[in-house]
């Protein structure tokens, strides 16, 4: 009982603080659409760069909590500042130089691969491919030690109020003529363009506030674990698609944006559990990519398998309904038609 | 109101695809006029309204909108002065939006955008009344998705995004081209009561003849990107279906002997 008890809540905090990553997928992915795997080079850049503040500025920090404490704050910042870069690097070759969304991604986290390498050495003065935390308490470490309660529990707390957070703010952002401009360039590029919208720049942010908040989880994670490696973001989009997808299938999209964005969130933990309970049965921990290939494919092909068993459904109780309706369509289609189709939320 | 002064395109230049479109073509078009503009495939008519939009632009030639040379501005800067409808009834709105969003997107065309709300209170109410006007109902399902409205619906709703900024030129490629007869006679109303209510620079591409006499006061009829007739006011009313095909008939005729 107990092992399980415990499992849930490491994953739970886990699948918390790498949501933050899957929510800033979410931006790109599904807002901007725009399959951007600048990701695996930010998220570590985040680690990379927060690791790099703390051990630098190791003797401010360990005067004292606060003094920890504000440096914490500052390196988790400078992260976000640096993932926005990534994303704004992705977002002009894609819309200036018109390389492909896929290989923009690619290049810029093939390039961010030496730069990470650059960052966790800048203190030995050559690339290195871990940086630890050592001699300085993580934000998390500096919590566990003044709460006095176990660290998965700062670990949770945590998690809950930063993922609160971005969901408070990204569902206000959305909401703003500046969000929606951006939304409406990610759903029909050209409409967007006929309503005078500059696509070009919406995409540059979008990408740059997804990749903020991927660096953002990169750095709580290496805060959390008190260390940052150059392969902490490898495999990191496909937990981030694992988390969107699973979320989609159990909370439906036509419920209010934060609750979308919420279910992402929630799909993280769910991850973290399904993956978790499968290495508590006994697989090695090399079976998890695979794993989550297995998942993923699993819950895409859900939507597909439910309208495959609907559409057959439908053609044997309803086939001459359906002709009568056609005719009657035809000379009302404009006035009626979807009348009854849509509206259950009753706004 | 509008001007193309010798418009080249060419596409695909430098490959064994190249196409001239538009060879020299001038437009000159009158506040208030409504045209209709009809012409074969390929005969530019598309290209043309794409020109003047700013989704291509010319190798050659001079378009001035209001006064202003465009030109050379992108599409999304010259969008202010312009409303568009296009064939697909997919491809003027946001489907994942909500209709009052989308009309919130159209009436910042131009303005710039900040950090306030997407969608205030005043402008719902005047969503309402201008939604009131298309009589289709959709004033009571202001926060319904535009992807649930069917093609006639998203159409009119596309047409009254294109017209509530009061455009200087109102541009629709075929907007009717893919709805039902019936339907398409309902946007085609609609089209002539916004239009005429806010006295818009209108240019109307369209397969059908008919239409293309009935609405508008001048008729233009492309081939081979230029304009090969154009006929306004009494004598485009008197205009019958079976002179309109006479009349193309000759011209891509003489076309084709040169």
């Amino acid at each position: 009982m107990d092992a399980i008890f415990s499992t849930l809540l490491t994953s739970s905090n886990q699948g918390l603080l790498w949501a933050v990553m899957a929510i800033g997928v979410y931006i790109s992915y599904r807002i901007l659409d725009f399959a951007d795997l600048t990701v695996e080079g930010s998220l570590t850049s985040g680690g990379a760069i927060a690791a790099m503040i703390m051990t630098m500025s190791k003797e401010f920090v360990s005067q004292g909590a606060a003094q920890s404490i504000f440096m914490s704050i500052v390196s988790l910042l400078v992260a976000m500042i640096v993932g926005a870069f990534a994303g704004m690097i992705t977002g002009l070759l894609n819309t200036k130089l018109k390389i492909a969304p896929i290989l923009s991604g690619i290049l810029t986290m093939t390039g961010l691969y030496t730069i990470n390498m650059l960052i966790m050495g800048a203190g030995v003065g050559e690339p290195s491919n871990s940086l630890a935390f050592s001699g300085v308490n993580s934000l998390f470490a500096e919590f566990t030690k003044l709460l006095s309660i176990p660290k998965n529990y700062v670990g949770l707390i945590f998690g809950l109020l930063f993922a609160a957070a971005i969901i408070a703010v990204l569902y206000w952002f959305f909401g703003t003529e500046v969000g929606s401009a951006m939304r409406a360039t990610g759903n029909n590029e050209r409409m967007a363009k006929a309503q005078g919208i500059n696509t070009e720049r919406y995409k540059i942010l979008g990408l740059m506030v997804s990749n903020a908040f991927v660096a953002l989880s990169g750095a709580l994670i290496a805060h959390w674990s008190g260390n940052a490696s150059v392969t902490m973001g490898t495999g990191s989009i496909v937990i981030g698609l694992a988390a969107i997808i699973i979320g989609e299938s159990i909370i439906s999209s036509k419920f209010q944006f934060w609750a979308t964005l919420a279910s992402v969130a929630i799909g993280s933990i769910i991850y973290r559990i399904i993956i978790a309970f499968i290495m508590l049965a006994g697989l090695q921990a090399a079976y998890t990519n695979l794993l989550t290939a297995v998942l993923i494919v699993a819950a895409l092909s859900i939507p597909i398998i439910k309208q495959k068993i609907k559409g057959k459904a439908k053609t044997v109780t309803v086939g001459n309904d359906n002709n009568e309706g056609i005719i009657k369509d035809a000379n009302s289609d404009i006035v009626d038609k979807s009348q009854n189709k849509d509206d259950k939320r009753g706004d | 109101m509008l001007k193309l002064v010798n418009i080249h395109k060419t596409f695909n230049i430098g490959t064994i695809n190249e196409k001239k479109v538009l060879k020299g073509l001038n437009l000159n078009v009158d506040e208030g006029d409504f045209i209709t503009v009809i012409g074969g495939n390929g005969a530019g008519k598309s290209t043309m309204l794409n020109i003047i939009a700013g989704t291509y632009f010319p190798e050659e030639g001079q378009i001035e909108i209001d006064g202003i040379n465009v030109t050379k501005k992108p599409e999304y800067k010259r969008a202010k002065l312009l409303g568009r409808v296009f064939q697909d009834p997919m491809m003027g709105t946001a489907t994942n939006m909500e209709i009052q969003e989308n009309l919130a997107l159209a009436y910042r065309r131009g303005e710039p955008r900040g950090l306030s709300w997407g969608v205030t209170k005043k402008e719902k109410e005047e969503f309402k009344s201008q939604l009131k006007i298309l009589g289709l109902g959709l004033e009571d399902r202001m926060t319904a998705k535009v992807g649930l409205l069917s093609g006639g619906q998203r159409q009119a709703l596309t047409l009254l995004m294109a017209t509530m900024k009061k455009p200087k030129v109102l541009l629709l490629d075929e907007h009717t081209a893919a709805l039902d007869p019936k339907t398409a006679e309902k946007v085609l109303s609609v089209t002539e009561e916004l239009t005429g209510m806010n006295n818009l620079t209108t240019i109307m591409i369209t397969h059908n003849m008919k239409d293309a006499i009935r609405y508008g006061n001048r008729l233009i009829m492309m081939n081979e990107g230029n304009i090969i007739y154009d006929v306004r006011g009494e004598e485009k009313k008197n205009l019958t279906v079976a002179q309109l095909l006479d009349k193309f008939k000759i011209e891509s005729d003489k076309m084709l002997m040169v």
